[in-house]
């Protein structure tokens, strides 16, 4: 069993690091904030794996700060992108 | 009972694993950014819902498995936001659907 998780977090992890991939090639930075949107979700997800495999009981606590963590950045990135636009907060008024 | 509990494990963490694919291949895969959040947001929460749903009968202790629970709703919360965040700041900055 405990080799089956340590093999499912491989997986995660490979699949975040292809998800990545799509920093460098990302069209806008949405898509950037997105690969690392999934990169909190998926270091979350094979670091829970991982825990348990291993059966240390602190990593969730390690877990729910990188849960709060990945929510903060891409609020600050939203905040960040948002101060360059500040006028298009209205409706949109037309062409 | 302790097969039934691995069966389900394997079962559930094999889906959540083939989400985060499903997931990361609409990311790089998708032309446009609302479809690829589309993508993203799928793979969140579901592959990493199926993955504490796995690994529930796996933790030691009842009160393990209830933080699980915990970080799988904190996350579904914060992806929800997010999500929006990003389609607004998605949709401001990139050409006008």
């Amino acid at each position: 069993m405990t080799s089956f998780l340590l093999a499912m977090t491989f997986f995660v992890v490979v699949m975040v690091a292809v998800g990545l991939f799509c920093v460098l090639r990302g069209a806008s930075n949405a898509d950037r904030m997105m690969a690392v949107q999934l990169f909190g979700t998926g270091g979350i997800a094979a670091l829970l794996l991982a825990g348990v495999a291993n059966g240390t009981e602190g990593v969730v606590e390690v877990v729910l700060t990188l849960s709060v963590l990945a929510a903060f950045a891409a609020v600050a990135f939203v905040k960040a992108d948002e101060s360059g636009a500040k006028d298009d907060d209205r409706p949109e008024q037309g062409p | 009972m302790r097969i039934a509990a691995d069966i389900f494990t394997i079962v559930a963490i094999l889906t959540g694993a083939f989400f985060f694919l499903a997931g990361t291949v609409g990311l790089l895969r998708f032309p446009d950014t609302l479809t690829r959040l589309h993508a993203l947001t799928k793979a969140d929460n579901l592959g990493l819902g199926l993955v504490v749903l796995g690994l529930l009968p796996q933790s030691s202790s009842v009160f393990g498995g209830l933080k699980m629970i915990l970080v799988w709703l904190l996350v579904l919360l914060a992806s929800a936001t997010v999500s929006q965040l990003i389609a607004r700041a998605a949709r401001r900055g990139g050409p006008h659907p």
